[in-house]
């Protein structure tokens, strides 16, 4: 059963991701809806008469899986950005790799490419 | 070509992703969707407004769901996009599109079936007999969470080294079949969908009523792997994407599946002095 750490952390963290979708959207920040509604979610259920409130942790459980979520895929997309997103060599750079060069016919190949 | 990249819009039937590189999803758009803001039509539920054109399924239906918080994620999702659209980033719209279409004519007791199905080869049941470390990993790592699962549902599942699996009593497929039937089919639909990711109902259960966090409940999904990665060494551009991957689709669903099957009331309480 791992704890999920304060409510503190999970706003500032998911505050960060929200920059980082902004920044991509061109938008400051504080227009999101997203970031209304977090806003008034974290404070409308910061204080409750109960010690032990399971709304509460219900509530801070849904926003560390968002976190997760919105973390997750940036560095998905980071990775594949890096590793997987570029295309296959062309015909030139595949021979070159070994030192070749592609025979240069002027008349044409003779047949369609 | 939209008709034929709309089979990436869903989350049903799984699709395999793709590590060849390929250039990305429906090329540079000739206009990038602006702000996507979410509008409550008066009739109720929620939809998507893209740039004041109103956001449609793959099969032209409306977009429509039930949750306020869920319409501002979806929102959240398209503006994340930059330059093209990448519909493998966007798992809660999938997961909409697929609920709102039902592409594969699922009716709820298919999807109840479906889900109890993977108990038979769930993944925490089945353990291994050889390296030393890996059992005394999964023995320390998967028996707690399968003597939750049998405390909480008040059912009998056990594990074992066969290769056929364990044997499950149909009293437990019962229990676990009238459990999953009190969800709506939104929120079963996200249920489905984790369960089919981390090949586990125990540990699906586990992070729908809320006793692991998703990271919690991926690591234990793929303990085997993260055994040998402690042994023989990190791939970043297979272990590490696949990793994310999972997390973020793991973390949809159940993210899905909590907004659809919630209603929120606040009580104010008067303070007594």
């Amino acid at each position: 059963m791992a704890s999920l750490g304060s409510p503190l952390r999970t706003l500032r963290s998911l505050l960060r991701e929200l920059r980082y979708v902004s920044a991509k959207a061109g938008r400051p920040y504080r227009d999101m809806a997203a970031y209304q509604h977090l806003r008034e979610a974290f404070r409308a259920h910061r204080i409750t008469s109960e010690k032990l409130c399971r709304a509460q942790h219900e509530l801070h459980f849904q926003a560390a899986t968002y976190l997760c979520l919105l973390r997750s895929v940036r560095e998905h997309l980071a990775l594949h950005q890096v590793y997987h997103a570029r295309g296959e060599r062309s015909t030139e750079e595949a021979a070159g790799l070994v030192g070749l060069k592609l025979p240069q016919q002027p008349g044409g190949k003779g047949w369609d490419p | 070509m939209w008709r034929r990249c709309q089979r990436l819009f869903y989350a049903w039937p799984p699709q395999t992703p793709r590590l060849c590189p390929t250039p990305p999803f429906g090329g540079p758009r000739l206009s990038l969707p602006g702000t996507a803001r979410t509008y409550t039509p008066p009739t109720g539920g929620f939809e998507i407004n893209l740039d004041h054109r109103k956001l449609k399924t793959p099969q032209a239906k409306l977009f429509t769901v039930p949750s306020e918080a869920l319409a501002i994620a979806v929102a959240t999702e398209w503006d994340s996009q930059q330059d093209a659209i990448k519909s493998y980033t966007m798992h809660l719209t999938t997961l909409c599109n697929t609920v709102l279409d039902n592409p594969s004519q699922r009716n709820k007791d298919q999807l109840i079936r479906a889900a109890v199905k993977f108990l038979e080869t769930d993944t925490v049941c089945y353990k291994v007999e050889e390296p030393a470390g890996l059992v005394e990993l999964q023995k320390n790592e998967w028996d707690p969470m399968i003597e939750w699962a049998e405390k909480r549902y008040n059912v009998e599942i056990g594990s074992s080294t066969s290769i056929l699996g364990p044997n499950i009593p149909a009293r437990t497929k019962d229990t676990f079949t009238s459990h999953l039937a009190s969800y709506n089919t939104w929120a079963l639909q996200g249920i489905e969908y984790v369960i089919a990711q981390l090949k586990s109902l125990i540990l699906s259960m586990g992070v729908i009523d809320r006793h692991i966090p998703v990271e919690k409940a991926v690591l234990l999904s793929r303990l085997e792997e993260e055994y040998q990665i402690q042994r023989w060494g990190n791939v970043e551009w297979a272990h590490d994407y696949d990793l994310y991957e999972l997390r973020a689709r793991t973390a949809a669903g159940t993210l899905f599946a909590h907004l659809c099957s919630e209603s929120s009331t606040v009580k104010h309480k008067l303070l007594q002095d």
